[in-house]
């Protein structure tokens, strides 16, 4: 991670492409979101979404994935003075998630995320808040996944 | 499909109630932080005890997937649930620790009728994902969808 100071408000970054198969759906439905229209291909032909659709959860943990995956692809330098890069910190929560268009099998979800707001901490000095706008995006265009994220950062110099 | 043991008329603005018992194990808080969220602070006990939550500790994704497990065999598998346009806000206020036992308080806040589709409604629940200490870990407010067990009946109407 680059320190709190270091990031800027609108850094956008591309997490990359996900293709969910159907295989992936069912067996994380199962095991954390069983209901028919996400574990059972017939049935969910029925169901609210026309066919099988990923849990919603399922399309935000793979959000996940993708910002894991693209952070370790980054190398942020160390500084001058040899101090390396801070290790990414955990998170108090996030708001107003949406899943405003279903995710079914095949589908090839492009995930960014945007730097929206840098909060201080009154009680832990050196860390900060980063909040980011989270999207993903099928191959049609249409998106599938918006939420307000937020994670602590450390800060190179403790605030005042 | 059975008929469903509750429908939208079912979760009355007021009502709490407790439901779920999950153990939480550390081969599935690897599992799933290996597959979405491999930070040290859930995959590495050492790691984890240096950092700021002190312990291994589930991703708070798989929180929410285990809260929405619980959900499932609370109530959502025998409802006439139709989904949930997302989530107004999660907090996870405490790390869920290897061999936390979660269990999980709703509220029902508030509730209305469809406009647009008569054999549906809405509710808003509040959530509390409770541990054995009784510790509020994740608290989670948002809507979801349910059917009507009388589409059409105005809204407020429950029978």
């Amino acid at each position: 991670m680059p320190w709190f100071e270091d990031i800027e408000i609108g850094t956008r970054t591309e997490l990359g492409t996900y293709t969910f198969t159907e295989e992936e759906i069912v067996a994380f439905a199962k095991k954390y979101d069983p209901q028919y229209f996400h574990t059972d291909p017939e049935a969910a032909k029925n169901g609210p979404f026309g066919g099988l659709t990923a849990s919603g959860w399922h399309t935000t943990a793979t959000w996940m994935k993708m910002m894991i995956r693209a952070r370790a692809g980054r190398e942020e330098p160390a500084d001058a003075d040899g101090r390396k890069p801070p290790a990414g910190g955990p998170s108090p929560g996030f708001l107003d998630l949406k899943w405003p268009a279903p995710v079914r099998p095949g589908d090839r979800i492009s995930y960014s995320s945007t730097v929206s707001e840098k909060l201080d901490m009154r009680s832990r000095p050196d860390w900060g808040i980063v909040r980011s706008h989270n999207v993903g995006v099928n191959q049609n265009g249409e998106t599938v996944l918006t939420f307000t994220g937020q994670g602590l950062v450390q800060r190179r110099n403790p605030a005042k | 499909m059975t008929t469903p043991k509750y429908f939208w008329e079912d979760f009355p603005v007021g009502e709490t109630v407790e439901f779920g018992e999950k153990h939480v194990t550390k081969e599935e808080i690897l599992e799933f932080a290996s597959e979405f969220d491999p930070q040290p602070f859930h995959l590495d006990e050492e790691a984890a005890k240096q950092s700021i939550l002190g312990g291994l500790c589930a991703s708070g994704w798989h929180s929410c997937a285990m809260l929405m497990r619980m959900m499932c065999d609370g109530y959502i598998l025998e409802s006439a649930s139709m989904g949930a346009p997302g989530v107004d806000e999660v907090r996870w206020k405490k790390p869920v620790y290897v061999d936390d036992v979660l269990r999980v308080r709703r509220t029902c806040v508030e509730a209305r009728a469809s406009k647009s589709r008569p054999d549906m409604g809405l509710t808003k629940f509040r959530i509390e994902m409770l541990n054995q200490k009784d510790e509020v870990v994740l608290t989670s407010i948002g809507w979801a969808m349910y059917g009507r067990r009388h589409p059409g009946a105005p809204a407020g109407e429950a029978s």
